[in-house]
């Protein structure tokens, strides 16, 4: 069991959750990732970690409502608990001073890029972040991203807040103006990703992005996660989840993502008719044995 | 382990039955449930021996005086001694017997091949067939557990000593199973949320029942090992960590043969090509066929084709799988013939029973595309058999123009794993073989690291519980060895 210390939406359907996880956040890099599982019944999932304080022995996780598993997570609050919380997992963001760097991110993947972000910045880098959402109430982090940038654009799809328009839209702008740029880190959404990857490519401006296909153990046991690599398989789990843009054949991770819709939309339907009893199970799970035993470590 | 010409020559035998009348009695059958209803479910297929039964097959033993069936178990049980406390109605003192050896009787006595250990040498077997040893150590284990208080077992005084073991699997649990009756304080860390390794996420409930291995793993917590899931060695804390800054004396590395091989044809990305490990580890470990009630889904290939690649015990794990959740057509694709099949014997049998098709001689060339990313079919071709290779075996020969289609909505692929690097990366010193498995002694279990232990899959590469258990066991005595020896290393 891991403890949720504290937890508070950061935007309608984003939360942010600071969990009891003392070995993890001892080991944690940016770019690096848990994997979650609720309660007896649920399924393993991939987060992302926003932040690790190796002190106090917390993780920090930023968490969007998509489906059944997220939005039961998001339905837990300060002083719940998490069945299972396992990693840090894949390998850390590459760190080093590249000289110019832009830091991209579109919806709740701008909470995944600030601890690069802010690795980068630590390097010595020029931090140009954007961050894009779809309105006002989603833009996410600006005060911490602003933090650890140089400078910090935003765009709203639909021009609710700062600028209307796409992070790509930034990106060309930058680009156009001559602005020498020695890397772009791009997490979102997989349209954005892959709109920033073509555009950068014809650039020969170095990008990588940070994939999240579809994950059961995350050790490299599986290999549910591979992801087409030039034309081979890699797996997102232990080869990523960062890889170079410029490589990645986005269709077929569009393709592997969608391949249990089906089933997914039919638990989301369940969660959507039988909320309550669905959050009484995840509760009921919390008052049983612990998954941890020793130390708690 | 007592050598076997130290046994008491001339015991007197609890069997009335004359030698030349135990050969006469038939190999009593296990009870299982018939083919085409167990088809449908995930229960076990196997029922298990009354006690009725179990004494009248014990009877059949001969009382070798060089107990070949000991002889050749990777674990060293007592067969024979076992076997006669069967025969005396003595339940109890045989799953004890049985426990001086093995922490894991009601899994091996499922899952081992007995055929190419205790079974393969019974002197019964040359002439009739071999003794059910198999079946008599489940048995006895199954008894165990409907009537050991496990409240009150007895703990050997403690040594002070710490022990970690890294993976739950056969070799870990075995390990820490033997060292914590040695009075060493035992930790057992899993990546997994289950205890258990290849036994929770590999073998499915139909041939070992989750149950089971939980009842197993109580025992163990109440002999006092510790267990602690959630951790991979190697991200969430080092081996080196564990020793120098947790206190551990010892590590034991029992991590498996994790990463799963593809073939590297066409097609493998497509949606509905599975690893055997994927499709295994949704079923057994997240419980896909109870969906909806577990959220792991599966695909619904109800109706349809489903091939596994492979004809090891896990190709047949993972298309008895399939036939259960619905498959129209099951089939095993499998590139040498039958006699060639590593797979144990008895799941051959129970799987052609079931009604899964045996292609034999033909591998797939290439998975096809219905257009839209979804799997349609393989390309397959007709293979003959030549020389031997270094396995041993016929090599198989691809037949030119013999190529052929078939439909399929799912593939398995089954054809192996290779090793896992995630403890060799992160751990200094510990030196490798070419193909990335950890290098250790193979009677000490010692690795290139002072007071690091390894065996199991991780050593050998992909191989069987009971070879791994063997590892863990010998680890174990190799452990409390350099543990109480001061010096030894």
């Amino acid at each position: 069991m891991f403890k949720i210390q504290h937890a508070e939406f950061l935007a309608p359907g984003i939360k942010r959750f600071v969990i009891e996880a003392p070995r993890i956040a001892r080991k944690q890099k940016p770019g690096q990732f848990v994997i979650l599982r609720l309660y007896e019944q649920g399924e393993r999932i991939p987060i992302t970690i926003e932040h690790s304080d190796p002190e106090r022995g917390t993780i920090r996780i930023v968490v969007q409502s998509a489906g059944k598993t997220t939005n039961l997570l998001n339905s837990l609050n300060t002083g719940d608990s998490i069945l299972d919380v396992v990693g840090p997992l894949g390998k850390p963001s590459e760190i080093q001073n590249f000289g110019t760097v832009v830091v991209m991110g579109g919806g709740v993947g701008t909470a995944m890029t600030y601890p690069t972000a802010a690795a980068l910045k630590r390097a010595g880098n020029r931090v140009i972040s954007i961050v894009g959402a779809r309105n006002k109430e989603l833009v996410i982090l600006e005060r911490e991203l602003r933090e650890v940038s140089d400078s910090l654009m935003i765009t709203t799809d639909d021009g609710s807040y700062a600028d209307k328009g796409f992070v790509t839209d930034k990106l060309r702008q930058l680009i156009e103006n001559g602005t020498r740029i020695d890397l772009v880190l791009a997490i979102g959404p997989i349209p954005m990703m892959r709109a920033v990857a073509e555009m950068t490519r014809k650039e020969h401006i170095r990008t990588i992005v940070s994939l999240n296909p579809i994950m059961i153990d995350g050790t490299g046991m599986c290999g549910g996660c591979r992801v087409l690599i030039d034309g081979k398989s890699e797996f997102a789990c232990v080869d990523g989840p960062e890889f170079d843009a410029h490589r990645v054949d986005f269709a077929v991770l569009v393709q592997r993502n969608s391949m249990y819709r089906a089933a997914e939309q039919k638990s989301m339907e369940e969660f959507q008719r039988e909320t309550q009893s669905q959050l009484d199970t995840v509760h009921a799970g919390q008052t049983g044995a612990c998954a941890v035993e020793g130390d708690g470590r | 382990m007592t050598e076997p010409t130290k046994q008491p020559p001339k015991q007197k035998s609890a069997n009335p039955l004359p030698l030349k009348e135990r050969m006469k009695v038939p190999r009593q059958h296990m009870l299982e449930q018939p083919p085409l209803e167990r088809a449908t479910n995930f229960t076990e297929v196997n029922l298990g021996y009354s006690e009725e039964l179990a004494r009248q097959e014990a009877a059949r033993c001969l009382e070798c005086a060089k107990p070949v069936c000991m002889i050749d178990c990777p674990v060293g049980v007592k067969v024979k001694e076992f076997v006669q406390l069967i025969v005396a109605g003595d339940f109890m003192g045989a799953a004890a017997k049985i426990r001086e050896d093995n922490v894991l009787p009601a899994i091996t006595g499922r899952v081992c091949p007995q055929e190419d250990h205790c079974e393969g040498g019974c002197l019964m077997g040359k002439k009739v067939q071999p003794l059910g040893i198999g079946y008599l150590e489940r048995f006895v284990a199954d008894y165990e557990q409907r009537h050991l208080d496990i409240s009150n077992l007895p703990k050997a005084p403690p040594t002070g000593k710490k022990v970690a073991i890294v993976g739950s699997g056969p070799s870990g649990l075995t390990a820490a199973g033997d060292l914590v009756q040695k009075g060493h304080e035992v930790h057992v860390f899993e990546a997994l949320h289950e205890i258990g390794g290849v036994l929770v996420y590999g073998i499915p409930e139909f041939r070992l029942p989750k149950g089971i291995i939980r009842q197993q793993v109580d025992y163990m917590r109440a002999m006092g090992v510790v267990f602690e899931t959630d951790v991979v060695v190697g991200r969430t804390v080092t081996i080196d960590e564990l020793m120098e800054e947790e206190g551990y004396d010892a590590v034991f590395i029992g991590t498996g043969a994790g990463l799963p091989q593809f073939m590297g044809i066409p097609g493998e990305h497509l949606n509905g090509v599975y690893s055997a490990n994927e499709f295994l580890t949704r079923i057994n470990l997240m419980h896909a066929y109870e969906f909806p009630r577990y959220d792991e889904p599966m695909l619904d290939f109800r109706g349809k084709n489903v091939a596994v690649i492979g004809g090891g015990n896990t190709a047949l794990d993972a298309i008895r799988s399939a036939l259960r959740l619905g498959a129209g057509k099951a089939f095993i694709l499998y590139r040498r013939s039958e006699a060639e099949m590593p797979a144990r014997k008895e799941e051959v049998k129970h799987a052609q029973q079931e009604g899964i098709e045996f292609q034999v001689l033909a591998a797939p060339l290439e998975f096809l595309d219905d257009g839209k990313g979804w799997l349609a079919g393989a390309r397959c071709q007709k293979m003959a058999l030549g020389e031997p290779d270094a396995s041993g075996r016929r090599r198989p020969v691809p037949i030119e123009g013999s190529e052929y289609e078939i439909p399929l909505a799912a593939a398995v692929i089954a054809i192996g794993t290779s090793a896992n690097p995630i403890v060799q990366s992160t751990t200094p010193g510990l030196n490798t073989n070419k193909r990335n498995y950890i290098e250790a002694d193979p009677t000490t279990q010692r690795t290139s690291r002072k007071g690091v232990f390894a065996g199991g899959d991780i050593v050998t590469g992909s191989a069987t519980v009971i070879l791994a258990m063997g590892a863990g066991r010998r680890a174990a005595k190799s452990i409390h060895e350099y543990l109480t020896t001061p010096g030894t290393w």
